[in-house]
C-alpha cells in the first residue's frame, strides 16, 4: 500500500503539544455544559494527536474531499474529543467551542453526522461503527480509492456482538484499508470493562479474528506513531487493530484519581484548576 | 410458559382432509390460476446494473432465497456475500452507501425487522442512506412457524422516521419496483415475492404500471371498497370476481406503498360510500389496516371499516393453503368475511 504524503496538517507543531491543546479545548467545551465525557476526552487525546496530525490524509478546507481517509467514531459519546480535534486541526472553528452541546449547536453532545462538517457517520449506538467502516472498506476498493478507513471504538463495544461481525467480515474480505482503533480506559458505565464482561485476551481475539492486532501504551505519542505507522504499512492483506491503553482524565492528576470516571463528575470551580494544572507543562 | 399455553403444547393438531405437506415458500401462489414470471426481482435489479454503476447487491446468505442469485451471477464482481450476519449486512450496506453506491441488501424480513433493527435505523435511516432492503417471506408466506414467519414486520418498520416501505402484489409490481426505489433518494425497505411469482394486476388492469408512493383502483364496485397491498391484492380480486357472481360489486385499491400511504387517493375513494375492508399479509396490529384506519380518522372520514390480516398472536406452522384458510387470508376466507359484513 503506497502513503500519499499528508495534503495539509503536517506543521512544526509537535504531536504533544496537539494533545495537550486537544486536551485544553475538551476542558473548555466541557466547563460550557459543566458536564460530559471528559474523561474519555483526556484520555484518549494523545490518540487523536497521532490520529489528525500524524496517521490521516486530510484536507481541512474540504472535509468531504474524496481522497481523505474516512474516520469514524462509532462511539459518539466521544465527540467532545473530536470537536476538539477539529478545532486544533482548523477543521471547525475555534469560535464555536462555546456552542458546545447548546440548542443549533453543531456539536451536539452525541456526534452526528447531519451536524459536523467531518463527521463521517452517526455514533452513539456501540457496536455500529466497525461494520460500517466495512461498507465504507468495501466501496473504496470498489472505486480504486487508495484512502483508508479508521474506526474509533471503545472497549466496551467489544461486548456487542456486531463488533465481532463486523471482524469476521473485514477479515474475510481482505480489507487491508480499515483500521480499527480501540480505546481500551477499562471504563464502561457500570464500571470497569473487564469487569463487566472482560474481552481479554483482547490481541488474541482479534489475532484469531485475522487481523493484524497491535496492543500499545495510547498515552505514549511515540508508540502510537510507530503503531499507527506499522499497522499502515503492515504487507498483509488483512485489517488492522491497535488497542490503545489509555487512562481515563489523563494530564489532570487529581480527576485521574477520582473513582467511576466514566461520567466524571467536576465542580464549576474544577474546571480552572483542571486546565491549570494541566498548563503546569506545555510540552514545546 | 402459561397453564394454558402448557397444556397446549404437543396436543395433537387436527390434520386437514387433504394433507398437505408443510409449504417452506410462497412459490405455490403461482398455481393461483396465473401466469407466472421467474425470480422477477433478481431479472430487474440485473438489468437495472447494466445501466447504473451504482447497484451493488448484498445478502446474508439468502441470495439463493431472495432471488439475488441471479444478480451475482450476471454481476459478480458486485455482489457482496456477507454470512449470516445480518448486522454486518446493514452496517456495510450503510458504508456503500456513504461511498456513493446503491446498495441492495437482502435477508428473510424477520431477520430484517426483528435481528437488525438499530442497524437500519441508526447506520441507514437516521442518515437517509440509499440502502434497498429486499426481505423473502413477508407475513405468512412459510409454513415453518413464528421464527420465519414475519407477520409484524410493517409494525415494526413504519416508526422508523425517513423509511419507505413498499408491499408488492405480483410479479409486475416487484420488477418495475425495483429501479423506482433505486431513484428514490432514501431508504426503502420492500416486501419480496420470489421464485415464480405470478403475473396478477395486468389480468384485471392491463395498462397497470407500480408506482411509487401511489395507490391504484384495480377494480371498480359499488358495495365494498377493498384497500389491499401484497398479495393480499391478489385474493381481494379474486374475491371480487367470485362475489360478482353473487351480486356483490367489489372495488379493489391496491396500494403497494405502506408509507407513505396515498392519502389523497384513500380519503378520495372512502368517502363514497361503501363499506370499507383493508386486507393485508400481516397483523392486525401496525400495518396497512391501521394506517388506513387513522388517515381516516384524522380526516373525519369514517365510513363502516373491517380488517383482513393476521390474528395478534404466533402463528401455527403448517401447509400455506391451511394456515391461510385458518388465518382468514384464502380467497374463501376473504369472500366468507365481506358476506358477513354485508
Amino acid at each position: 500500500m503506497t502513503h500519499i504524503a499528508s495534503t495539509g496538517l503536517l506543521s512544526n507543531v509537535s504531536l504533544q503539544r496537539r494533545a495537550h491543546n486537544i486536551r485544553r479545548k475538551a476542558i473548555l467545551m466541557g466547563e460550557v455544559q459543566g458536564q460530559g465525557y471528559v474523561g474519555q476526552a483526556l484520555g484518549v487525546s494523545d490518540v487523536l494527536a497521532v490520529c489528525f496530525f500524524h496517521a490521516l490524509e486530510l484536507r481541512a478546507e474540504d472535509p468531504e474531499w474524496e481522497g481523505r481517509d474516512r474516520f469514524l467514531l462509532s462511539i459518539g459519546h466521544y465527540a467532545i474529543a473530536i470537536y476538539a480535534a477539529f478545532m486544533e486541526a482548523g477543521i471547525l472553528p475555534e469560535e464555536e467551542l462555546e456552542t458546545y452541546g447548546m440548542d443549533d449547536s453543531r456539536m451536539p453532545m452525541s456526534g452526528m453526522a447531519s451536524y459536523t462538517p467531518g463527521m463521517e457517520i452517526t455514533g452513539g449506538s456501540l457496536g455500529h461503527g466497525l461494520g460500517i467502516g466495512v461498507g465504507m472498506a468495501l466501496g473504496l476498493k470498489r472505486k480504486n480509492n487508495p484512502a483508508l478507513v479508521y474506526n474509533l471504538m471503545s472497549d466496551g463495544e467489544l461486548g456487542e456482538g456486531s463488533t465481532w461481525e463486523a471482524a469476521m467480515s473485514a477479515s474475510h474480505h481482505k480489507l487491508d484499508n480499515l483500521i480499527a482503533i480501540v480505546d481500551f480506559n477499562d471504563q464502561q458505565a457500570d464500571g470497569k470493562s473487564t469487569e463487566m464482561l472482560s474481552s481479554e485476551p483482547v490481541p488474541d481475539k482479534w489475532t484469531a479474528f485475522g487481523w493484524f492486532a497491535q496492543r500499545v501504551d495510547g498515552n505514549d505519542i511515540g508508540a502510537l506513531v510507530a503503531a499507527f505507522d506499522a499497522a499502515r504499512d503492515h504487507p498483509g492483506r488483512q485489517p488492522r487493530v491497535i488497542i490503545c491503553d489509555t487512562k481515563m482524565c489523563k494530564g489532570v492528576p487529581f480527576l485521574e484519581q477520582r473513582d467511576a470516571t466514566h461520567f466524571v463528575r467536576v465542580e464549576p470551580d474544577e474546571w480552572a484548576k483542571a486546565l491549570s494544572v494541566l498548563d503546569e507543562e506545555i510540552p514545546a | 410458559m402459561t397453564a394454558a399455553a402448557r397444556a397446549r403444547r404437543y396436543e395433537a393438531r387436527k390434520v386437514p382432509e387433504t394433507r398437505q405437506a408443510t409449504s417452506a415458500m410462497i412459490a405455490s401462489l403461482a398455481a393461483e390460476g396465473y401466469d407466472a414470471a421467474p425470480a422477477p426481482f433478481g431479472h430487474a435489479l440485473s438489468d437495472l446494473a447494466n445501466t447504473d454503476e451504482r447497484i451493488v447487491g448484498l445478502s446474508a446468505d439468502l441470495s439463493k432465497y431472495t432471488d439475488l442469485h441471479i444478480f451475482a451471477q450476471k454481476h459478480p464482481d458486485r455482489f457482496y456475500q456477507m454470512g449470516m450476519a445480518e448486522q454486518v449486512l446493514m452496517s456495510a450496506a450503510a458504508g456503500l452507501a456513504h461511498e456513493g453506491f446503491i446498495p441492495f441488501a437482502t435477508t428473510y424480513a424477520v431477520f430484517a425487522s426483528r435481528r437488525a433493527y438499530d442497524f437500519i435505523c441508526m447506520a441507514i435511516a437516521e442518515e437517509n442512506l440509499p440502502v434497498k432492503i429486499v426481505c423473502a417471506l413477508p407475513g405468512l408466506t412459510t409454513g415453518y412457524g413464528p421464527s420465519h414467519q414475519a407477520t409484524e414486520d410493517l409494525a415494526i418498520f413504519r416508526g422508523m422516521p425517513n423509511l419507505v416501505i413498499v408491499d408488492p402484489c405480483d410479479a409486475v409490481d416487484v420488477a418495475q419496483m425495483v429501479p423506482e426505489m433505486a431513484a428514490h433518494d432514501g431508504p426503502v425497505y420492500a416486501r419480496l415475492l420470489r421464485g415464480n411469482v405470478p403475473s396478477v394486476l395486468r389480468r384485471h388492469k392491463p395498462d397497470y404500471r407500480f408506482r411509487l408512493g401511489k395507490a391504484q383502483m384495480i377494480r371498480e364496485g359499488a358495495d365494498v371498497l377493498v384497500v389491499s397491498s401484497g398479495l393480499m391484492t391478489m385474493r381481494a380480486l379474486d374475491a371480487a370476481t367470485e362475489l360478482a357472481r353473487d351480486g356483490i360489486e367489489v372495488a379493489v385499491l391496491h396500494s403497494p406503498t405502506i408509507k407513505p400511504l396515498d392519502r389523497d387517493t384513500i380519503l378520495a375513494e372512502a368517502g363514497k360510500g361503501r363499506l370499507l375492508v383493508t386486507a393485508e399479509n400481516h397483523t392486525v396490529i401496525g400495518g396497512l389496516g391501521e394506517a388506513v384506519a387513522a388517515t381516516l380518522l384524522r380526516a373525519g372520514v369514517t365510513p363502516t371499516f373491517r380488517q383482513i390480516g393476521l390474528p395478534d398472536a404466533f402463528l401455527e406452522a403448517g401447509a400455506l393453503p391451511t394456515l391461510h384458510d385458518m388465518y382468514g387470508l384464502s380467497t374463501k376466507a376473504v369472500i366468507a368475511q365481506i358476506k358477513g359484513w354485508l
